[in-house]
């Protein structure tokens, strides 16, 4: 596997966007009505499922000869994916019930 | 390609401010959920390497398990019901550690890392504690959400868990710092993946019940940083920045749950080991009601509050509560739903039932709206909440919930809680409220209870 850097975190660059994204991070979310807390959960745990990201390099640069490698990695993108599509789907239904729900309380 | 990427990754951050704005809030999902599939496909074409072997093969691979994995999700998403929304959090979660944990394994042991790369090396192996501690604690999370029997937490739980974590700092600490290897960086990432997945059963098994908001919280904030680790060791800027953008979130509301709770994050973690409470029993004067009075009580009532705690959602009450509200609503009486920060096992919990039972969102207050004005409220029912009304919070210095802000229910002319029995809530602490003259009892299953109440409500 080849390892091109176009920048390392040693570097000044990679911290500088580590302070800003956390900056970025909790300025976004600061906030949020209690409503909104378990979609918000559900919802970053679904992000945090790109960690598959890592195995799908590993799966797209294996040679189909090292089952083991293959194997593995293949258990890995399953299981983010699942993480993945599961925390969108999920917060997608508590959120359309919140929007249901809105909808009928506007009504007299 | 690299557009491709600053398109997602500005996706994800849009998505997440969409996410905590009650309107757009689906629109934000989607949004998080379309950059995640956009920088997916990104990667998946720039990491494929046919001169390292890989072929048709490996992409025909790859689309089967992308296919597989969102089928699943799919399904555990539609199935699952909105009580039991906290274990598939934790459930999801635990995936995706244990997820990191693999890719972490098999980045250090089929790519042999140099002694000459040790920051690299550091990075997999703090991934790789990461994610092993966010797998198992989330499993037992959830076993303990779903109400399974676990071995009883002990005083040598949290010795033994304090030990493995000083071990895997020492380990860390010998591997980044030794001038020459000791251990080869194999033998440390095995040793230290095992040692954290021990560690993070270990430490999560003494959090109790009501603490369960803070430690999913938790969990959820160590994915983040494992995804922030993961990015910086595959150098992708959308993982990294998703990672911090999920530690954030998961660091912020850990801290909003605990601070409501009056506990710092510190004591949380600690765990807690059930005390005996010997000496401080003493009987209380307890006013049994029925449910036939309690639903006079309620047709005489102008203003009607009810809180809600996880008892409710354990007897899935929720929708007959609804009910209950809509026929005292008929009657005149205005009904409003007060919610404790921490009420129910995560952030927002009883939003999420409430939700479900379609209560009107006007009618759903928080704690600070209303504790200055409980006195206009003519009848308070609390459903399967304990703690949280505790008077000894605010009033008794000894006690292990003091300085906890609570809704003063104690306030309104008239309380009745509805019970299983008289068992004491999450902290063991007995219930001052029930001492109170104006607080009465209602023993029962809440929904049959409420059942009950609505059926007597009809008839006058």
């Amino acid at each position: 596997m080849t390892m091109e850097f176009t920048y390392h975190i040693t570097s000044i660059d990679g911290l500088f966007i580590l302070a800003m994204s956390l900056l970025l991070g909790f300025e976004v979310i600061k906030n949020v009505p209690a409503v909104l807390h378990t979609p918000l959960m559900s919802g970053s745990n679904a992000i945090s499922g790109i960690i598959l990201f890592g195995g799908l390099i590993q799966l797209m640069s294996t040679p189909p000869d090292r089952v083991w490698v293959l194997l593995f990695a293949s258990i890995a993108v399953l299981l983010g994916a699942i993480n993945i599509a599961g925390g969108f789907f999920v917060t997608h239904r508590m959120l359309a019930m919140f929007q249901v729900r809105k909808k009928d309380g506007r009504k007299p | 390609m690299e557009f491709l990427f600053l398109l997602a990754t500005i996706g994800l951050i849009l998505g997440l401010k969409f996410m905590g704005d009650p309107v757009r809030a689906v629109l934000g999902n989607a949004v998080a959920a379309i950059s995640v599939v956009v920088a997916l496909i990104g990667v998946a074409i720039t990491s494929y390497e046919p001169a390292a072997g890989a072929g048709t093969f490996n992409i025909l691979l790859l689309a089967g398990l992308l296919a597989a994995g969102t089928i699943i999700g799919r399904l555990l998403a539609v199935r699952v019901p909105m009580t039991g929304m906290p274990q598939l959090v934790a459930m999801l979660n635990g995936f995706g550690g244990l997820a990191a944990v693999i890719i972490a394994l098999i980045e250090g042991l089929a790519h042999p890392i140099g002694d000459d790369m040790r920051t690299t090396g550091g990075l997999l192996l703090l991934s790789a504690v990461f994610g092993g501690v966010a797998f198992t604690g989330s499993l037992v999370a959830h076993s303990k959400l779903e109400g399974k029997k676990l071995p009883k937490a002990r005083r040598g739980h949290i010795v033994a868990a304090r030990a493995l974590l000083w071990a895997m700092v020492a380990l860390f600490a010998l591997y980044m710092l030794a001038p020459v290897p000791v251990i080869p960086f194999t033998t440390v990432l095995l040793l230290m993946a095992v040692i954290s997945l021990v560690f993070g059963a270990l430490f999560t098994l003494p959090i109790g019940g009501a603490d369960m908001p803070v430690l999913i919280c938790f969990l959820v904030a160590l994915h983040g940083l494992v995804a922030l680790l993961a990015g910086m060791f595959f150098q992708d800027t959308v993982m990294l920045i998703g990672g911090v953008l999920v530690g954030a979130t998961g660091i912020l509301l850990t801290l909003q749950m605990s601070k409501a709770m009056n506990r710092t994050l510190r004591s949380v973690l600690a765990g807690v080991i059930k005390r005996d409470t010997g000496g401080s029993e003493r009987e209380q004067d307890i006013r049994p009601i029925s449910a036939a009075e309690t639903a006079s009580l309620l047709a005489f009532s102008r203003q009607v509050a009810i809180i809600p705690g996880y008892g409710m959602a354990v007897s899935q009450a929720q929708g007959t509560c609804q009910e209950m509200q809509t026929a005292l609503e008929r009657m005149g009486a205005t009904v409003h739903y007060i919610i404790h920060p921490v009420a129910g096992r995560m952030p927002g919990h009883m939003n999420v039932l409430l939700a479900e039972a379609n209560v009107a969102y006007e009618s759903i207050l928080s704690m600070e709206d209303v504790n200055d004005v409980m006195g206009r409220y003519d009848a308070v029912l609390v459903i399967g909440a304990n703690d949280v009304v505790n008077p000894a919070a605010e009033t008794d210095a000894d006690s292990s919930i003091y300085g906890m802000p609570i809704i003063r229910a104690y306030a309104a002319k008239q309380v009745v809680v509805l019970k299983r029995g008289m068992a004491t809530g999450y902290s063991g602490e007995m219930n001052l409220l029930f001492d109170r003259a104006n607080c009465r009892l209602l023993f029962g299953d809440a929904r049959s209870s409420l059942r009950t109440i609505i059926d007597e409500l009809k008839r006058i």
